[in-house]
């Protein structure tokens, strides 16, 4: 009685991350759904064929696709201009400062659906109306992403000194190497936290993403799509592929904190 | 540790210069077009354009129109904060001062669950609280749900699915602002004859504000702005704001109602979140 009531709140908390899993446990099993009906949502038997089938569906590959492809674009563009963004910030000196902050701040705290009706709003009153798409999708994903690369790249560089980047140019390296060589390397870190974080906020935006996608398809908005008439399980194949390949980021960064930790001790 | 110099010069202004276009061009712009959209007059169309009459009228339109889903915009958003906060205050709390070695593992394993996709995730809590499914069957079995109660299509189930999906945004900065805390003072307040709920209340949460206000924000603003759980998880019954807005944008066409609708969920959110942050006095949360 006692252990437990010295452990209460861990137990507690460990209850909840287990909630949390919950759903990801339901999309793992139903992705070995061999359902009897495609209308009905529920597990009728244990089948291999989603997972050796992943492109029953043609459409859902080529959404899929679609996303990835915005995704890796999206993602290079926001982690470059964020990270000069995020320089910019905490090393150089500039007139107004606190609006830039404002500038930063509010993408993150407006409504998703307000941020991409104004968006619509922008695009037809200047005539894209009808070409609305790849391109328009492209630009919101960078809009939205960049706030977010600022902050992570922005939070990495000021917790970081910069007595080795000082302790190199007084060993006589031009501002170049010392870029290159010392501030670089110890940023990466962050600037590849701020990669990932963009694509997954990429790969899985739906509302913005459907105000200004026209006809075009990412794989949420297949997914909307096939909610209303019938799922196919192997959206479920996705969902764990996704999760499994996170997991193993995620991991295998604090594996290898770990280990470097463990090497310098 | 030695204050970092500001250089000054132009290569800040240049460095600034791509993401502030960007953010001018796509993010400060575009809602300059919003306001004008809500004020178009409401006769025209996307094809045969629209006319700028300051019509005032969309305001007032939408609001008696929408202040059913608007509410509920507000109430689904808030009780689902709520619950989050619980939640996520015994998480926070577990992993800052109870986890030990493990602290790191439990902070990857509260966002993994999130990296799978937002509209799969949504679509398994479907299965979850279907009405032949295991929750439905447990709660009739124990009474708690009429023969023929149903936890999908209400609003129940629409807070849960809001619940689930924003939980990260409420434990995050929880943890961030709970793991500062000196915990040499939780262990004065009980040298002091502190038993730990008192503690809890004088010490722990008044220390932990930030947090609780940073987190709240975060999951209030999206949580009422979803449209994705009302959708999958809800009835017509449950419509939220979102679900309004984007029938209006892209079924109805109807492009000054759903920009008024807009502008009001905005300044709705703007308002409550300076009153808030008035009233718990943090005012350096940018």
């Amino acid at each position: 009685m006692n252990w437990i009531r010295e452990r209460i709140v861990l137990l507690l908390g460990i209850a909840v991350l287990v909630y949390t899993f919950v759903p990801i446990f339901v999309v793992v099993l139903m992705s070995f759904n061999d359902p009897a009906s495609r209308l009905v949502y529920r597990f009728d038997g244990f089948t291999l064929h989603n997972w050796l089938n992943p492109c029953e569906d043609p459409s859902m590959c080529e959404a899929l696709a679609r996303s990835v492809e915005i995704g890796l674009l999206a993602t290079l563009v926001s982690t470059v201009l964020g990270s000069l963004a995020a320089f910019a910030l905490v090393r150089h000196d500039f007139v107004g400062r606190s609006s830039m902050n404002l500038l930063i701040f509010l993408p993150m705290a407006t409504p998703e659906i307000v941020m991409g009706s104004s968006l619509l709003a922008l695009f037809v009153a200047a005539g894209f109306a009808g070409q609305l798409g790849f391109w328009t999708i492209l630009i919101a994903h960078i809009m939205f992403c960049l706030s977010f690369v600022v902050v992570t790249v922005r939070a990495r560089l000021a917790g970081m000194s910069d007595t080795l980047e000082q302790a190199a140019m007084d060993l006589y390296a031009t501002p170049q190497q010392t870029f290159w060589k010392v501030t670089f390397p110890l940023v990466f870190p962050g600037i590849l936290g701020a990669a990932l974080l963009s694509f997954s906020l990429s790969f899985d935006d739906f509302i913005v993403t459907n105000l200004n996608a026209g006809t075009t398809t990412t794989f949420p908005m297949y997914v909307w799509g096939v909610a209303q008439r019938g799922v196919p399980m192997q959206v479920n194949v996705i969902g764990t592929v996704m999760f499994v390949i996170s997991i193993a980021i995620v991991l295998g960064g604090e594996l290898r904190n770990r280990r470097r930790q463990a090497a310098l001790a | 540790m030695s204050e970092t110099v500001r250089r000054k010069g132009r290569t800040g202004y240049l460095l600034l210069l791509p993401g502030v276009v960007w953010l001018s061009l796509f993010f400060v712009i575009p809602f300059y077009s919003l306001v004008a959209t809500s004020l178009y007059n409401a006769d025209g169309s996307v094809f045969r354009g629209y006319e700028m009459s300051w019509a005032f009228g969309n305001y007032t339109n939408a609001i008696q129109e929408y202040w059913g889903p608007l509410v509920r915009s507000l109430v689904y958003g808030g009780i689902a904060t709520l619950i989050c906060l619980v939640l996520g205050y015994v998480l926070a709390y577990a992993i800052a001062f109870k986890s030990g070695r493990w602290k790191n593992l439990m902070l990857v394993l509260v966002i993994a669950p999130f990296f799978t996709s937002f509209l799969v995730r949504t679509l398994s809590w479907k299965l979850i609280l279907a009405d032949d499914g295991f929750i439905v069957n447990t709660l009739q079995a124990l009474q708690l749900l009429g023969d023929d109660g149903r936890l999908l299509a209400t609003p129940i189930a629409v807070v849960a699915g809001l619940t689930y999906n924003f939980l990260p945004f409420m434990v995050l900065p929880l943890y961030a602002s709970i793991d500062k805390i000196d915990h040499r003072l939780i262990e004065a307040s009980s040298d002091l004859y502190a038993n730990p709920i008192v503690g809890f209340f004088k010490v722990t949460w008044p220390l932990s504000l930030p947090g609780v206000i940073s987190g709240t924000l975060l999951t209030f603003i999206p949580a009422s702005g979803d449209y994705i759980n009302a959708q999958l998880l809800g009835s017509p019954n449950e419509r939220m704001v979102g679900n309004v807005i984007q029938d209006l944008f892209t079924d109805a066409g109807d492009y000054p109602a759903a920009g008024a609708l807009s502008m009001i969920m905005m300044i709705l959110i703007v308002v409550m979140v300076l009153f808030y942050i008035r009233r718990s006095g943090t005012e350096d949360l940018l």
